[in-house]
């Protein structure tokens, strides 16, 4: 097994008085693929959130390629990280949001161009033709200079994908991102993950309620409960070898 | 009839006065509500009171007694003359929108939703290109339509500066009214429409930055 | 900074004197403040009919008061209403003011009138036609008690922007602080102390107006989603 390229280290974080995450303790391998599943309000979305440096982290660490995400060596001693480091580290991340957060001002080709642009001072065309690919990859290569407002929500969210796909991370996170579709627009969605996950070889992290989904693309199932990994397999050892009754009545929610 | 004809020249003789006081207030105006606009939002304590003290002043009383004031008080207390009552108008009115509307950038930028923020954060965006490249020009989609309405305010408030002996339209109104008593409502009705008609192209522009911002907005 | 020009000595002078004003000031914030109110009703009533040449001919009158300055509304009324044959009268300049700035404002005022009734969802017309109530009982009954709640901050901010705007009225020599000062001003050649007082005064009274206003938004608002979601979880 090779170095992980994430490792959470008995992160906790609260929200005011509430602890969300007591302890968690997780390590993915580059090209892993990982599935959190959970109630609602078990802190899944916390947990990718924290990695992407949306939110603060409590205590614990979080390491990314060997490196310290949310901690820096200063002067010998390890002090708050600020914005430089965080910048320096996230870079590996890219993350697809429930809500698409496309730039409405921009097409969708801008979209997809302006970070590697303007972050990583990538060479215009060069960025241009990679855009492309992807967006044809997801199958909006005829939507280019389409509005984000033109699109229907699956559009949106492979929009999302491919600016995420187009800086190359080497962690790529799901936060729930079929949860605000229409029932018959999840399917498109699923596909280009599906997609993803056989093609390329970066980590995925997929927060997410389609379980089935989940469990075929997944190569460890992590089931989180009440702020803490209660079970965590592969997807068969998991679901039918776990005896942990939570998990048992969590899933025969979602089969019938 | 006759005196429509004979008076409209003599009054549009201020009209030069009016529209550059129009124009350089406006774009003081502008510059203002942005620098202040931003200020307000620093994390910087003493520049975002700093600037609250500013807005809160100006927003607090009249636009007729700042101009007064800045008549009076800047020769005084300065020491200097700003050359002419034109500066002394400009930097009245100035002052007095660029307050209103610096709440205007405020409230526009923190309105773009908290979703762009965290799509920039994601694609590892700087504090500084989060602001150029994703919130800003969408948060400028959404003032327009204010700046629309407060540019219209700002022709209104120019007719102020008649009041400070600067010849504008209202001030060559006001002349001829002395010389020709019973003609007062043909005199200022041609003052009001010659308002009107400057104000035509801004009201479009309003209408259009409306439109504009409808379509920006949505994700 | 020349301060030598400044005199606490003026300033104690003015300051009774400029003080004498204050009552005409708010009054006429107040009258200016009720015109409005009256006469917003009557355009959002213009407005509501259903011609297209009348509706085309409102909305021009309401745009020409707005987008032109009150000060020439102001001069309009006080020295051209007394010599237009036939309807010609003179007006004390109380009453002037009253009328330019009730009128100029009464445009805004009812515009906030429409976007008041327009909030209102339409499934309420709906229900109250389905409910067989006369037109009277389904504006008084059901569509304005709902429509006025919002509207009530919007009209307290155009206060406060209507007392800002009373000033004009000392150009036509309505006696307020601002004219009381450019008086006391002309008879002593002081001005910066006794304008400075009235620049305070101006502070004193609208900044807590403006807080005032803002907590009773608040409490409407929080009156008004309150009532929303008794409803919802009634229906």
């Amino acid at each position: 097994m090779s170095e992980p390229i994430v490792q959470f280290k008995n992160v906790h974080k609260s929200f005011g008085d509430v602890e969300v995450l007591k302890g968690i303790d997780l390590d993915i391998s580059p090209s892993e693929k990982v599935a959190i599943i959970g109630p609602s309000g078990s802190g899944k979305t916390t947990i990718i959130r924290m990695l992407m440096t949306l939110e603060k982290i409590t205590s614990g660490d979080i390491i990314v390629d060997g490196q310290n995400l949310w901690k820096m060596e200063k002067n010998g001693s390890m002090v708050e990280a600020n914005q430089k480091h965080l910048r320096s580290i996230r870079g590996d991340i890219g993350m697809v949001f429930q809500h698409f957060n496309l730039f409405p001002h921009m097409t969708i080709l801008e979209n997809c161009m302006t970070a590697p642009i303007h972050v990583k001072k990538e060479e215009k065309t060069e960025v241009r033709k990679r855009s492309i690919q992807m967006l044809e990859r997801v199958g909006l290569g005829d939507k280019l200079d389409n509005y984000p407002n033109q699109l229907s929500g699956g559009q949106k969210q492979r929009v999302a994908m491919a600016r995420a796909l187009v800086m190359r991370p080497k962690v790529m996170l799901f936060d729930e991102v079929t949860s605000a579709l229409d029932p018959e627009l999840v399917g498109e969605v699923l596909e280009v993950i599906r997609d993803i996950a056989k093609n390329d070889d970066m980590a995925m992290i997929l927060v997410t309620h389609e379980m089935d989904f989940a469990l075929d693309i997944a190569d460890k199932v992590v089931f989180l409960d009440e702020g803490v990994i209660a079970e965590s397999g592969s997807a068969s050892q998991v679901i039918e070898h776990s005896q942990n009754e939570r998990l048992q009545s969590f899933l025969s929610r979602f089969r019938n | 009839m006759d005196y429509v004809i004979e008076f409209i020249p003599q009054i549009a003789r201020g009209l030069n006065i009016t529209i550059s006081v129009l124009i350089a207030s406006a774009l003081f105006a502008y510059i203002m509500a942005f620098f202040s606009g931003l200020c307000r939002l620093s994390n910087n304590v003493i520049v975002r009171k700093f600037t609250g003290f500013y807005v809160e002043i100006f927003r607090g009383t009249s636009l007729i007694v700042q101009l007064f004031w800045l008549y009076y008080a800047i020769p005084m207390l300065f020491g200097i003359q700003l050359g002419s009552n034109w500066w002394v108008g400009v930097f009245a009115i100035g002052l007095n929108y660029g307050a209103y509307l610096s709440e205007v950038v405020r409230t526009s930028i923190l309105s773009v939703a908290q979703g762009q923020y965290e799509a920039a954060t994601a694609l590892n965006m700087s504090r500084f290109q989060r602001m150029r490249i994703v919130i800003f020009p969408q948060a400028v989609r959404m003032m327009l339509p204010e700046f629309g309405n407060y540019t219209i305010q700002i022709l209104k408030g120019t007719s102020l500066v008649s009041l400070i002996a600067m010849s504008d339209i209202l001030y060559y109104g006001d002349i001829l009214r002395g010389s020709y008593q019973q003609q007062t409502p043909i005199i200022y009705g041609i003052v009001l429409v010659l308002y009107f008609i400057l104000a035509l192209p801004l009201i479009w522009l309003t209408k259009k930055g409306e439109k504009i911002a409808k379509k920006g907005v949505a994700s | 900074m020349d301060f030598t020009y400044w005199s606490w000595d003026t300033f104690l002078e003015a300051l009774p004197f400029v003080l004498q004003g204050l009552g005409i000031t708010i009054g006429l914030t107040f009258s200016c403040f009720v015109f409005a109110l009256v006469f917003g009703f009557v355009w959002t009533f213009l407005q509501r009919i259903q011609n297209k040449y009348i509706k085309a001919v409102v909305t021009f009158i309401m745009e020409f008061i707005r987008s032109t300055p009150p000060l020439v509304q102001l001069f309009f009324i006080y020295y051209a209403l007394p010599v237009l044959p036939v309807i010609g009268v003179t007006l004390h300049p109380f009453v002037c003011a009253v009328i330019g700035l009730g009128v100029h404002f009464s445009t805004y005022i009812g515009e906030i009138y429409r976007s008041g009734i327009e909030s209102v969802d339409k499934g309420q017309w709906e229900a109250a036609t389905a409910l067989n109530y006369s037109t009277k009982d389904k504006w008084l009954r059901i569509i304005l008690p709902q429509a006025f709640p919002p509207t009530i901050p919007m009209l307290g901010n155009y206060f406060i922007i209507m007392f800002k705007e009373v000033p004009l009225a000392s150009t036509i020599s309505v006696g307020g602080i601002l004219f009381m000062a450019r008086t006391f001003g002309s008879e002593h050649w002081a001005y910066l102390e006794p304008i400075t007082i009235v620049g305070i005064l101006f502070l004193l009274l609208s900044y807590p107006s403006a807080l005032l206003i803002k907590k009773l938004e608040k409490k409407i608002n929080h009156r008004f989603n309150t009532s929303v979601m008794t409803k919802n979880t009634n229906a």
